[in-house]
Formats: C-alpha cells, structure tokens, sequence
C-alpha cells in the first residue's frame, strides 16, 4: 500500500486516487457496516497493483526527472549514514571555504575503506539554503578534488554520489572560476591510480556532475537522469518554449537506461518500485551490494591499470563517421 | 554615398584595362580603333554603380566604434578595428592565415563527420541542422586542427570556429581536440589550442558531455609528459569548452574582449537575480580575477605565442662575453 507520507508525482495521481478509495472502504469495512463491500475492496487491490506496476514500467523521460527530483529522495548523507553509521566526514577546501553542497569523507563498506565525495541536495528549507539545492560552488569542487589527492596518497578507492542540478552559475562561482575548479577535477580525476566509481543517485545535470562522474564505473539508479544541460535550459534553446521540457527529455535521451544504452553507464541499480523514496533502506542496500561488487572486482586491478582503464573508458566515448 | 566613384575605380578596376602603350589615336588603323572602342566599352561596363552588397563588401563597421572601415585594410589588421581596438571574430581558416608560416599549416583529421547518435529532433533533424551549418560556414566541423611552424617552430594548431554551430563540441570536436592533444605528445611539439565555443553541442547529449572527459583526459597525459600547452580565449568562450581543455592551459591567454565564462549572462542574472557589471566576464574582467595569464592583441599574438615557444622549448644559448643579456619578455599585458 502506498505510504501516504509520501507526496504523490503529476503522473502519480491516479494511484494516489485509487488509494484514497481504497483507504475509505477499508474505513467503511472496518466500521462494519457494509461486509459486502469486502469483494469490491479485492477488486480495488488488484486495480492498483496492477495500475502502480504498469505505471512505473512505462515511464517518460520527465516522469523518470521528476522521480529523480522527487522532495523526498534519498539524498548523499542518506546513504552514507545507512552504510556506515560511523563514517568520518571531512570538511573545507583548505583555501578558506568549506561548501556545505559539497559532502566529503572517509568510510567503510564491506572490507574495503573508501573516501567518498557527493553533491547534497538538502532536505528543510533551512538545509536546501545552506547546501544552494545541491549546486556546488567551484570551492565545493575544489574541496573533492583534495580528498581526491588524499585518496591517492592512501591509495584508497574513491565513490562519489551524484545529485545536483548543476554547478552553481552566480557572480562568485564565475569570479572563482568554476569552469577551471571543473576542468580540474576532470583532468585530475582520469590520472588517479585507485578506483572510482561514480553513482547518479538523482540529477546528473552537466559539468557539474561529471567533474566527480570520470570514473572507472558509472551506476546509475533506475529513476536517475544524467544530461549535457537540464532540460529546461534545452527547451528553452532549441524549442525557444517552457512547455517543451517534456520534448527535451525525449530528446536528449536521458534516462538511467538509455545513458545505459549509449555507452556511458554501466550498471543500472534497481530501485524500490516507486522510486528510492519508497524504501531507503531497501535502495541504499541495493546500490551497497552493487558498489561491493564493483570494488571487489576494481580492487584487483593494479594501479596502472586503473588508470589506463578510466582513460580508455572515457576515450572510447562518442559517435562519429571517418570517411 | 562615403566616397567618391573615382577612387573606388583606382583601386580596383583601372589595372583591369590599360590603355595600350606607345600609340597615339593618329598611329591607330581602323582595326585598331574598333579594338579600343571594344575595351573602352568594357571599361565602361566595369563602371556600373556598385550593387548594395558590393559595398557592403568593401566597407565593414565597426561593432563598437562605428567608424566605417576599409574592409581591405581591416584584414590587413586581422580584424582589429585600427581606431577603438574592436576585435571582430574571425574564422579558423583566417587565423591559420594570420598565425602560421605561409604554407606550413597541414590539416589532420579533416575526414571526421558528425552522425546523429540520438536521432536528436527538435523543431528540425540535427542532419539538417549540420547540413544548414556547413553550408552556411563552408566548414564540416567546429574545429580546425593540425600542424603547422610558426616562426620556424613546429607546434600542433587547434582552432575553433564559432561560425560552425556556434563552435559547439560534439563528438567531433572532441576527437579532433584528443587526436591532436595525441599526435602532438608523440611528435614532443608545444600544442596550441583556440577557444570559440557556446558550450557542449546539445544534439548529441550526454555523449556531448563526454567529450569533456575525454579531452581533459587527454590533456592529463599531456601534462605529464612536461609538454606546453598554451588556450588562447577568443570571443566567446563558454560552457563545456571552458569547464574542459580552455582553462586547462599552462598558460592562458585572451583577446581583448573576449567573453569567457561557465555560465551565459543571461543564466546568471536570473539566478541570482540582480543585473551584473557591463565588464562581467570579459577578459580583461577575467585578468583582474586571476583567471588569465594575460590579454594579448591580436596584432601581436604572433610574436607573443612564438616567444613564449621558444622560452619553453629552446635551449639557453650559451653566455658570450656580452653583458647584455636577451631575457625573453612576457608581457603582463601586451599593448
């Protein structure tokens, strides 16, 4: 049954109607005054049942975003407290900032011990201020890029958990140059002898993700979305309309399985039926195993390896014709 | 009208049809006379009034200053008004004109072609778009790239073209820009790269997005080679460009002007709700804030690219007895 904290999605209606029905005849049953109502409530049941799984199987690419949008979303913090109860956050750039949108730290997961970096979308208005709605500033890029440096002192691997809208365009993130804290990271990054992996947990929006996303794996989740622009910055260009983000989301294939299916990502980790807001602790147990695996493998490759293998990986990208 | 016929007639048509030397109207048969009458017709016929296009051909103004300028003249200044030091945009082809030894440039990678791995439609194709692109600029692709001396000094030359799809990088732009970055650490040569870009081309999505890994990527081993890599920032300069190979430069240079930054203007004003200074994000804007090396004209990037060349590729010539001491000079800001 749904779980009625959880703020149904526009496309989500139906069955959060369906559901409000089926709450007042079990009320009604419950009251005991119509029990034959009790073949209506089953009939109701299996409606919804079968209503939720061909929802969610036939999703659009803006109900995919929305998914990944959703208010109620596991974010990074999320996830690393229901890996590691006792993880060790890191703080600051070492030049004079430390950018809340930026989450770093040192963690265990199964045998291995990892450094992990990753965007914080915030949950309380209060949060969602302090943390620019998971928009890093160049600063918070910066920041990574240190526990990168640091993982590779220590030889450690490296995930980093990706959510953000993008990095963040004001007047201070251009003054302190946030398209060099970016090209940095990327450059940075692809010479790095541990291993990476980079998981998109919710919005990969742009440079702002992939300046923690060259890594040696990419997961997606199943309802994450991995795009060059958002899409309403595309609708806005190419169809010149703030209606059409529905079209740019087609367009520009960017689900978890079409990124998938591109090239680009390598797995794509199931999530609750619903969306990870359903179950956290069932989403965060999914991708835990997943990145198990995925270390486990990584792990026994050698240095030079590793990074011949996230070189490669990314020169292989891309789709041209040669005449 | 801003001139007068006669001077146009000067210089361009005159040497067209001379008068046959040595002969005077008396000394001419009737041959002769009819012969002359034929070339004084054509002449006359060469004397049509100019067509609109015609001069605006001839004449070009200045975006900033609004002087009308000569455009032959504007050439020869490489598109640098000569009054108010507006630099117009120029394209890939005229830089390697304007930058290399005469017939040193030799192109590489000119047979790659974009495909349209999404099969991306909005109000048109992307084939149509890049078929309407080529025609319009006469390039297949944003970036020129190959090798060329300047001055006598092998460098590997990349140059953006903001007139092929607003300098947008595809798949092809960035396989160019990691086969150059390649082909010049295997051949040791300094590696200059143009910037002209309005950002990751959208057509190609997240593959788009992936070339910015690739090239940065790319530029890593480069690095650690020890080799030089000098971005020049031409306007404008923006998105995925920027936050990739531009602002990984050893050293970066901008042309006065130019626009360079992440994020567009118009993007930011939103954002953050409030107008932004008229110098935002020039480069003269981007010098005071530490994010350039300099702002060289681009009457003298020439020498300044084959200085800085020569300080980081070239052996110290041994002392001689002479004090004087030739230190190479690198301006903070040129001109």
């Amino acid at each position: 049954m749904v779980d009625q904290k959880i703020t149904p999605l526009e496309f989500e209606k139906p069955l959060a109607l369906l559901a409000q029905q089926i709450e007042l005849l079990e009320k009604q049953i419950g009251e005991g005054a119509h029990p034959e109502l009790e073949n209506d409530l089953d009939r109701l049941n299996q409606q919804y049942d079968q209503l939720k799984r061909s929802l969610y199987s036939n999703l659009r690419g803006i109900d995919h975003l929305a998914l990944a949008r959703h208010p109620q979303r596991p974010y990074t913090r999320d996830y690393l407290g229901r890996w590691d109860s006792a993880w060790i956050e890191m703080h600051g750039d070492r030049k004079g900032v430390d950018d809340p949108a930026m989450v770093t730290g040192l963690l265990r997961m199964g045998d291995h011990k990892v450094v992990v970096c990753g965007t914080q979308k915030g949950r309380t208005i209060h949060e969602k201020k302090n943390c620019n709605f998971g928009m890093p500033q160049p600063e918070g890029y910066r920041k990574a890029l240190r526990l990168f440096q640091h993982a590779e002192k220590f030889q450690l691997p490296i995930i980093n958990l990706i959510d953000t809208p993008g990095a963040y365009p004001g007047l201070a993130a251009e003054e302190h140059n946030q398209a060099e804290a970016i090209a940095v990271n990327l450059r940075e990054l692809s010479g790095l002898t541990v291993p990476v992996i980079s998981v998109i947990t919710g919005e990969g929006g742009s440079g702002g993700a992939l300046a923690i996303g060259v890594a040696n794996r990419i997961l997606m989740l199943e309802h994450s979305v991995y795009s060059v622009i958002s899409p309403e910055g595309c609708a806005s260009i190419l169809w010149r309309s703030a209606d059409k983000v529905a079209e740019a989301c087609t367009a520009m294939k960017m689900t978890a399985r079409e990124i998938k299916q591109l090239g680009v990502a390598d797995e794509v980790v199931t999530e609750p039926l619903g969306g990870a807001h359903h179950d956290a602790d069932f989403a965060a147990e999914k991708l835990r195993e997943a990145l198990v695996r995925h270390l486990n493998e990584l792990t026994k490759m050698s240095p030079k390896e590793l990074r011949k293998d996230r070189q490669n990986k990314f020169r292989r990208l891309g789709a041209f014709v040669e005449s | 009208m801003f001139c007068s016929r006669g001077f146009l007639s000067e210089n361009s048509f005159q040497r067209a049809a001379p008068r046959p030397e040595g002969l005077s109207d008396n000394d001419m048969d009737l041959k002769e006379w009819f012969a002359n009458r034929k070339k004084k017709q054509e002449q006359a016929e060469v004397k049509q009034p100019l067509t609109t296009e015609e001069y605006c051909a001839l004449w070009t103004q200045c975006f900033q200053c609004r002087e009308l300028l000569y455009t032959k003249d504007l050439r020869e200044n490489l598109h640098v008004c000569p009054k108010c030091l507006y630099h117009f945009r120029v394209g890939a082809e005229q830089r390697v004109e304007q930058l290399t030894d005469p017939g040193s440039f030799e192109e590489i990678d000119a047979n790659l072609r974009s495909s349209d791995p999404l099969g991306f439609v909005d109000s048109e194709p992307y084939p149509k778009r890049l078929r309407d692109a080529e025609r319009k600029s006469g390039l297949v692709e944003a970036l020129l790239s190959g090798t060329a001396t300047m001055e006598e000094n092998p460098v590997a030359l990349g140059i953006m073209d903001f007139g092929h799809f607003g300098g947008s990088m595809g798949s092809v732009v960035g396989e160019k820009v990691a086969r150059l970055i390649e082909h010049a650490e295997e051949k040791r040569l300094p590696l200059i790269l143009f910037s002209s870009s309005g950002g990751a081309r959208m057509q190609e999505g997240i593959l788009s997005l992936m070339q910015l890994a690739k090239t940065s990527s790319a530029l890593k081993s480069f690095h650690d080679a020890g080799l030089l890599y000098i971005s020049v920032l031409t306007e404008p300069t923006y998105g995925g460009v920027t936050a990739s190979f531009a602002m990984l430069g050893d050293i970066i240079i901008a042309e006065p002007g130019a626009r360079v930054g992440f994020a567009g203007r118009r993007v930011i004003e939103q954002t953050i709700r409030q107008k932004l200074p008229a110098d935002f994000q020039t480069a003269e804007y981007l010098l005071s804030h530490g994010q350039v090396d300099m702002v060289v004209e681009r009457t003298k990037l020439r020498e300044t690219l084959v200085q800085l060349i020569e300080f980081h590729t070239k052996q110290n010539k041994p002392k001689s007895g002479s004090s004087q001491q030739t230190e190479p000079v690198i301006p903070g800001r040129a001109g």
